[in-house]
């Protein structure tokens, strides 16, 4: 599988994060390498037919007994590297 | 009083005689993990340990005891203790302060457990070696050259090196089989569902699943029953009737021959192996081999969803709302720039191959393949598991390997995972249970024998596995 650096750099940009230019040329070879491993999926579905459905469902919570307002408010926000009052701070984006 | 050979069963007996109350039980094993901090297997030792001793005095005084009262436990840095740093061994959380219990450290408070500290894992669990961990490698007791193998590693090391008498993990590929088997220790990975993950730090949340280490398989089921149940935290654990099913005797264990013969299994492994099969055979299981071709592909299915579920996981970790934070011209920079510099190599590599087997033009080609080769090796199991009781395998194709021998090859280190991978996959209970020694340079290194069961069938791996603690003669 062939990795060119563009498109290490187009995965880094999708995934947000910083990459230096001597790790591109190692994750270049890496992926290439891990993706040509894992083709051998490729294979082994093409005689398999029928697309296999899987057997999962969802499973949602019952809406109900809120916990009471502000009860982690304190522990979450302190959390955050920038606060303000109970709020995140955050740049702007517009 | 010596207490390398205790077992958790053995303290318990010893605590609820009044032989040694468990202050005493707690400082001498704060002490063995003081005196091993050259390990590098604790993150972490809690400074509230000595008062969590008395407390659990008060109960066994009361008696009002559970077995799990008084006995030294310690956590793997993914999974929460409200109000105790839970770093998951990551730049990224290094001051996240847990602001809830997990599902199983309440479970385990409840039951009067102390918790002694937090161990040294691969950064968010991803890898075999701890070599993964921002704070440097832990080192396998037996050999402090060599790696104690992950991501639990620290979670492995720090109970063969007797500072405790049980530990946590957490096993997506066989994170806590294949550093049971590298430090000597039993190791479980339940059914997934059985064991609550809310409290957890994902990684690949459809195949992580919270599990013991111990020194025996009686002290992996009491841990297992401690921790196992229902949790409406937690969306995928299974309602208690499933937990519960018929219990069977194993008789006949199933061989993988093909699978367990592949490429790269060094040859005192399968010897070890055989060995190991013969003497089951001796004490009246019947063996069977069987053909199960679907298992050799559970690596490169892991390879495909493990990192897809890493990539969707880890996008909360953006420097806003928690963790590191690095700051950048404008938000994107803020997020790009907080995640470049608090994850480690590993756990970038990760993620861009998930994004990438998850991006637009890839995704049918290789997360949907993926999935349909699960189901093929889950139907696959499934069968086998109508012929056999229990499958046999070894936990690893070599003993503990040095470290930094594989830490600039990415595929020979996943390639360590080979027979405990499919596991998760297929979703079933697999145990990892000490089976020899190899000898590499005069130290003799610990191997593990694998037993997987059906789903829900832990009942079937625990008996087998003291039959074969029985049998293996050490």
């Amino acid at each position: 599988m062939e990795i060119e650096t563009k498109d290490v750099e187009h995965l880094a940009n999708l995934a947000r994060i910083v990459v230096s230019d001597s790790e591109k040329e190692v994750l270049r070879h890496d992926l290439g390498e891990i993706l040509t491993y894992v083709s051998q999926v490729k294979e082994v579905t093409a005689t398999l037919g029928e697309k296999q459905v899987g057997r999962l469902h969802n499973v949602m919570r019952p809406d109900e007994n809120p916990h009471a307002a502000e009860s982690f408010t304190e522990d979450l926000v302190a959390a955050a590297p920038a606060r303000d009052g109970n709020r995140v701070l955050v740049k702007k984006i517009l | 009083m010596d207490i390398s050979t205790l077992t958790i069963k053995k303290a318990h007996d010893l605590l609820v005689k009044k032989e040694i109350t468990a202050r005493e039980l707690a400082e001498q094993f704060l002490k063995v993990a003081h005196d091993t901090a050259d390990l590098n297997a604790y993150r972490e030792i809690f400074d509230d340990a000595l008062c969590a001793a008395d407390e659990a005095q008060k109960i066994i005084d009361a008696g009002k005891a559970t077995m799990l009262t008084g006995i030294p436990l310690a956590f793997k840095d993914n999974i929460l203790i409200k109000g105790k740093i839970a770093g998951a061994s990551s730049k990224m959380l290094e001051n996240y302060r847990a602001s809830y219990d997990a599902g199983v450290t309440t479970k385990l408070r409840n039951a009067g457990a102390i918790f002694l500290g937090r161990t040294n894992m691969d950064e968010f669990a991803m890898g075999s070696s701890t070599e993964n961990s921002a704070y440097g490698v832990t080192k396998n007791p037996h050999d402090k050259s060599r790696v104690p193998g992950g991501s639990s590693g620290g979670s492995a090391a720090a109970l063969a090196a007797g500072t405790v008498l049980g530990s946590l993990g957490s096993d997506t590929g066989g994170s806590i089989r294949q550093p049971a088997a590298f430090c000597g220790v039993v190791g479980l990975k339940p059914t997934y569902g059985t064991v609550s993950r809310s409290g957890l730090i994902a990684m690949a949340s459809s195949l992580d699943q919270i599990g013991p280490l111990t020194k025996t398989v009686e002290d992996s089921e009491i841990l297992f029953d401690a921790m196992r149940g229902h949790d409406p935290l937690d969306s995928t654990s299974y309602p208690d009737e499933f937990q519960r099913p018929t219990y069977k005797k194993p008789k006949v264990i199933g061989v993988p021959v093909d699978f367990v013969h592949m490429k790269g299994v060094d040859p005192r492994v399968l010897k070890n192996f055989e060995d190991s099969i013969e003497k089951m055979k001796k004490i009246g299981y019947e063996i069977r081999e069987i053909s199960l071709p679907s298992l050799a592909h559970g690596l490169a299915v892991y390879y495909i969803l493990m990192p897809a579920e890493v990539s969707s996981n880890l996008a909360r970790l953006d420097g806003i709302r928690y963790g590191y934070h690095a700051d950048g011209a404008n938000l994107l920079e803020d997020y790009a720039r907080s995640r470049g510099e608090g994850f480690g190599r590993e756990t970038r590599r990760r993620i861009l191959l998930g994004t990438y087997v998850l991006s637009s033009g890839y995704y049918d080609a290789y997360y949907g393949r993926a999935r349909a080769v699960q189901e093929l090796l889950r139907t696959d199991l499934e069968k086998a598991f109508e012929g056999v009781d229990i499958i046999a395998t070894p936990t690893t194709p070599t003993a503990a390997f040095k470290i930094g021998e594989k830490a600039d090859d990415p595929l020979q280190m996943y390639l360590a995972d080979i027979f405990t991978v499919p596991v998760n996959i297929a979703g079933v209970p697999a145990i990892s249970i000490p089976s020899g020694f190899v000898e590499e340079e005069g130290v003799k290194l610990p191997l593990g024998l694998q037993f997987i069961g059906p789903s829900f069938g832990e009942a079937a791996l625990f008996a087998a596995g003291k039959d074969f603690e029985n049998a293996r003669g050490f």
